[in-house]
């Protein structure tokens, strides 16, 4: 039998063999050379940054944390509508924000136990579970918000009454009476007010329009409970 | 030709086969659609070659996206959806609701006309809630106007009024529900008559029948008279509220368990009332020996409600 020689797709042969039939004998491995270099310019950076976290100084870490909770105290204080504390989300500044609350409004261990403020633990359990159980009602309600998203913006947004608890103890070391009074209500008053528009302008837009209420209310609950808990702060 | 006429003979015995072996399936399935037409439904069936298989076919078919649907409707309770459809409410609904029990009227089924069967978790949990700290932050205020007018009284923020309030509300708001339920149940199965409400219903009767108490933040005035009769206003709109609700339930049952039923229930609801109120909004502090000429009308029977501490002892 005669080679197959002619190429495949050659129409003009009279010949009534089968088109392809040698296409089997063709092999490519000797005469065409696949091979060759495959560079990603992105994979070489990569790697580089991948070296860098681990082999780069514990202060550089903690600093980069640092940073990027000063950020975000900086997107509460002012709050526009910016997706970064969203997208960004981390737990370490609600728990600094949360401690720090809770350590100022503890009452002292002098106290008969009956009558005072709350303990430390309290507070925290208030807050952390507070917290919990609003974002769950805002997703069981329908939103399209991550449960450690609405945690981080919830946490976050404590920020304005944790400034207001320190203004307050401030004051309260000036003498006790209605001046005073006045000027912690209003100090706590403007701080929550501030708390409440700061979470909205995060949390509002997650909601469809006809639960937005509904989603709100409770957030407006927790920051009222701890602006009582600040307002009614008396040291020992 | 004749191969022809064998096989349109062979498919109609097939089709009578058919409607002979599941006569079940073809005839209730027409007889559903279309109530009168049975008997010319199934010849139409039996005269179509191809009706009667493709019937059966769709039956099963129709059959099996019931299920799926019936299956999908029902999500297990391990599921975060099956929560969610409890959360399935508007604002406008919810407000819609509160307005619903702040204003009952006799004829006006709260469960049948505001729930429309949909009952929700939102309200009674939110309102339970709400309650708690607001009773614990009103019985603060009372503490602090009575110090105001009488300084030798010691102020001290009192958290664990706080913790005291939320249990006692919440128990109040789901474990009565539930013995209710539970109650309603046995007579069902007793007695055999209309259906009682179910679980999550009576919980949403309690809970949004506490909405009227919310605005008791008006007992701080120190007018006893005032106090008394907001107490009563208020105890008196939810009681009725309740009242209206149960009593459809209740009335084909005997008259005996139907009066003691209520009677129980309204005798609850006035507990707590009362208890809120001397627990909360009593200003007399306990180190207080004497107390000022204008908190002694208050009622001392502290033994009352059984949330009161120890260290409250009367005077």
């Amino acid at each position: 039998m005669a080679e197959a020689e002619e190429s495949p797709g050659d129409p003009g042969t009279a010949s009534p063999r089968p088109l392809f039939a040698g296409l089997s004998d063709i092999s490519i491995s000797q005469d065409i050379p696949v091979e060759g270099e495959i560079t990603i310019p992105m994979r070489s950076r990569i790697r580089e940054f991948d070296s860098s976290t681990l082999n780069e100084s514990v202060r550089n870490t903690i600093m980069r944390d640092l940073k990027a909770v000063g950020k975000k105290f900086m997107h509460v204080l002012y709050p526009r509508k910016s997706n970064t504390l969203l997208r960004d989300w981390d737990l370490w500044g609600p728990l600094i924000l949360c401690v720090t609350l809770a350590l100022m409004l503890q009452r002292d261990s002098a106290d008969s136990e009956k009558d005072g403020g709350p303990q430390f633990a309290e507070v925290f359990v208030i807050v952390r579970f507070g917290a919990v159980t609003i974002t769950l009602n805002s997703k069981l309600l329908g939103g399209n918000i991550s449960f450690f998203q609405s945690l981080c913006v919830l946490g976050y947004c404590i920020l304005p009454l944790t400034v207001a608890m320190l203004i307050c103890r401030l004051v309260l070391l000036a003498d006790p009476g209605p001046v005073n009074f006045m000027v912690r209500l209003f100090v706590v008053i403007v701080m929550f007010a501030w708390s409440i528009v700061a979470s909205t302008a995060f949390l509002a837009d997650s909601q469809p329009p006809n639960r937005r209420a509904l989603a709100v209310y409770p957030v407006f609950l927790f920051y009222f409970v701890i602006s009582w808990m600040i307002l009614t702060f008396t040291p020992q | 030709m004749a191969s022809a006429d064998e096989l349109t003979f062979h498919e109609f015995e097939e089709a009578t086969n058919l409607l002979a072996d599941t006569p079940d399936a073809a005839t209730t399935s027409r007889s559903d659609q279309l109530t009168p037409q049975g008997h010319v439904a199934v010849a139409v069936g039996s005269g179509g070659s191809y009706g009667a298989e493709d019937e059966v076919e769709e039956e099963s078919d129709k059959a099996a996206l019931l299920q799926e649907q019936q299956q999908q409707q029902q999500p297990g309770f391990w599921t975060f959806s099956y929560y969610q459809s409890f959360f399935d409410v508007d604002t406008s609904q919810v407000l819609d609701r509160i307005k619903g029990s702040l204003l009952p009227r006799p004829g006006h089924n709260f469960v049948r006309h505001h729930l429309r069967n949909r009952p929700d978790l939102y309200g009674p949990f939110w309102i339970c809630a709400t309650l708690a700290f607001v009773l614990a932050v009103t019985g603060n205020l009372t503490l602090v106007l009575a110090q105001r007018r009488d300084p030798s009284i010691h102020y001290s923020p009192q958290f664990h009024k706080v913790t005291v309030a939320g249990i006692s509300i919440y128990c109040y708001a789901w474990l009565v529900p539930l013995a209710l339920w539970g109650f309603l149940r046995w007579r069902k199965g007793v007695q055999e008559r209309m259906g009682p409400y179910t679980f999550l219903e009576t919980v949403c009767i309690y809970g949004y029948s506490l909405f009227v108490f919310i605005p008791m933040v008006l007992w701080l005035i120190p007018v006893p008279w005032l106090q008394w009769l907001f107490g009563a206003l208020a105890l008196g709109l939810s009681a009725a509220g309740l009242v209206f609700t149960l009593w459809p339930v209740v009335r084909e049952d005997t008259r005996l368990v139907a009066t003691v039923l209520l009677s129980v229930v309204v005798l609850l609801h006035a507990l707590l009332a009362m208890g809120c109120k001397l627990y909360f909004f009593q200003s007399l502090p306990p180190e207080n020996v004497a107390p000022p000429p204008q908190i002694t009308s208050l009622p001392s029977n502290i033994a009352l409600s059984p949330t009161l501490p120890q260290s409250l002892a009367p005077s």
